[in-house]
């Protein structure tokens, strides 16, 4: 398997018609960053014969046309992509605020999560709503945005058996990242409270409420708050 | 006349799950869309060049079993994939053929009698408004195809404008043959084919699996002996490509289909080929399969190959 390192890139085949772009091994926000602009620089330029992109936390699946490109000819074709990374302007962040009413029926396990860290559910909403967290990419289901980094005191593994359905608008946390369920989906984070914003909307022009590299903090409002909100 | 307006076709009765399908959406990955589409691109994209449709037109996609459907100004049908035993007003029809319905005649369709997925291309093409590009339906979300769903008795769609041009063709048997069931699907290694011991991925190329009853367009789950990781091994969420075999801690391997999670956490063993996805849309719950590793070269000059078959496949006019 070929693996070559390009200016601290690695590349490696993920199928016979993709390649995935390591930035590192770990997840920084930097090497995020360098997600977002190779991302923004193949948007406003764009190669022929690929057809889609991945971004996570620290790679991007290229997903190309085979019967045009090789991983060999593509891989060409983007070193110097690579090599301009430092140069690529990317958009301010935007600073978005998720009303979201956490515990009870919409949060079904955030006494649990409390519990295992020995906080009360009060302690634990506070230190979800503490923090300013990133959007690394948007992944999974339209409009699902990985958040992180979790407090180190809130991180929980996933559930062991995941629930058949998650109601859309579900905050949930896992490990060290936190998100909210777009759609009513299968899903296995453990959910700690709800919003009632529509984070995914095919009628609205940026149809995702989030975007990549914008911040996010999470604003705790009462159930009064959510259903004035949701049906206003 | 050239172009009649207002075809329509009648669903009255939808079939197990059936939903309008094309070639899918490309490039919103950023935004966590699937590339949907049909689950046999090839059989779409035959039955298209039988109706007369360019290859990417939307049609209907029939999932074990299919619908049955009324054509109140008629309409130029196939059928392609597997065989729903098909027949027009009571007449058996022949699949991998171009039918002309006149107006009023019912389309009725069965279980079906080889594979998963049996399409019905109508000439013009089914007019669903677009959705990001395509006319694809995902199910899970309720995003495009029509209202977002499957359909469901009594819906009625708009067929394209098209001139409505019969001309009776039809494709080889031996050609319709070469594109039928294969159990063993090729794949490459994955990305994270270094998680697995030497034992596991050696395994894993002689075990035959069983295609369990939860399997659907998102993923077909896998049955059979459990695939063991190397202990400690923990990764980063990453993007996943199409037809990724992906084996959570049960063990029990998971091949990401059309309608698939953009990015996913579980190692990657190996990945299907392109040229055999067309197959894996085809697998039925409780068929046997079997996975044969081929090098990235072999993978790509399947898929040139196959794309010539393609192009060469000659339709006869009767």
């Amino acid at each position: 398997m070929p693996t070559p390192i390009s200016d601290g890139a690695r590349f490696l085949p993920a199928s016979d018609q993709s390649l995935l772009i390591y930035f590192g091994e770990k997840i920084t926000p930097e090497a995020n960053q360098r997600v977002r602009k190779l991302l923004a620089l193949l948007a406003s330029e764009p190669v022929a014969g690929i057809r889609n992109l991945h971004p996570a936390y620290c790679s991007l699946l290229v997903d190309f046309d085979a019967l045009k490109l090789s991983h060999g000819e593509l891989e060409l074709i983007l070193r110097p992509y690579l090599d301009r990374l430092e140069d690529v302007p990317l958009p301010k962040s935007r600073e978005i605020e998720i009303p979201t009413c956490y515990g009870g029926e919409f949060g079904p396990d955030l006494s649990d999560v409390a519990a295992l860290h020995g906080l009360t559910p009060a302690q634990a909403i506070e230190l979800h709503a503490s923090v300013a967290y990133l959007v690394y990419f948007l992944g999974f289901v339209p409009g699902f945005a990985y958040l992180g980094e979790l407090p180190e005191a809130l991180q929980t593994s996933r559930l062991a058996t995941p629930r058949r359905t998650v109601p859309a608008g579900s905050v949930g946390i896992a490990g060290n990242q936190t998100g909210v369920y777009p759609f009513a989906t299968p899903g296995g984070w453990r959910l700690i409270g709800r919003t009632p914003i529509t984070m995914f909307r095919p009628d609205r022009s940026d149809m995702s409420f989030l975007s990549i590299g914008d911040r996010v903090r999470f604003t705790p409002i009462s159930a009064a708050r959510f259903a004035e909100l949701e049906n206003p | 006349m050239s172009a009649i307006r207002g075809r329509a076709i009648q669903v009255q009765a939808p079939g197990l799950h059936t939903t309008v399908q094309d070639l899918g959406r490309k490039g919103y990955g950023p935004l966590g869309v699937s590339p949907s589409g049909a689950a046999d691109r090839l059989a779409l994209r035959l039955g298209n060049r039988l109706v007369g449709n360019a290859d990417g037109a939307a049609a209907l996609e029939m999932t074990l079993i299919g619908g049955t459907f009324l054509f109140p100004e008629g309409a130029v049908v196939a059928l392609t994939g597997s065989d729903f035993g098909a027949s027009l007003d009571g007449a058996a029809i022949e699949p991998w053929t171009a039918i002309d319905a006149r107006p009023g005649q019912t389309l009725s369709l069965g279980p079906t009698r080889s594979g998963a997925r049996c399409y019905l291309s109508v000439q013009g093409g089914i007019a669903v408004t677009p959705f990001l590009g395509s006319a694809s339906t995902h199910a899970l979300t309720g995003l495009g195809g029509f209202e977002g769903r499957p359909l469901r008795k009594g819906d009625v769609m708009q067929i394209g404008p098209a001139a409505n041009s019969f001309r009776k063709k039809t494709i080889a048997a031996h050609v319709a043959r070469r594109l039928s069931l294969r159990n063993v699907l090729r794949f490459t290694a994955g990305p994270q084919a270094d998680c697995f011991p030497e034992a596991s991925l050696h395994a894993f190329g002689e075990t035959t699996y069983r295609v369990g009853e939860q399997s659907n367009r998102m993923g077909l789950r896998l049955e059979g002996e459990p695939v063991a990781q190397l202990p400690g091994q923990q990764m980063i969420t990453e993007g996943v490509s199409l037809g990724a075999i992906q084996v959570p801690p049960s063990g029990l391997p998971i091949i990401l289909f059309v309608d698939q999670q953009t990015t996913g956490g579980y190692p990657k063993i190996g990945n299907v080929i392109a040229a055999d996805l067309h197959r894996v849309g085809q697998l039925r719950p409780r068929d046997e399969i079997r996975f044969e590793q081929v090098t990235l070269k072999t993978a790509r000059s399947l898929l040139i190959e196959q794309e010539k078959t393609l192009a060469s496949i000659e339709i006869f006019l009767e």
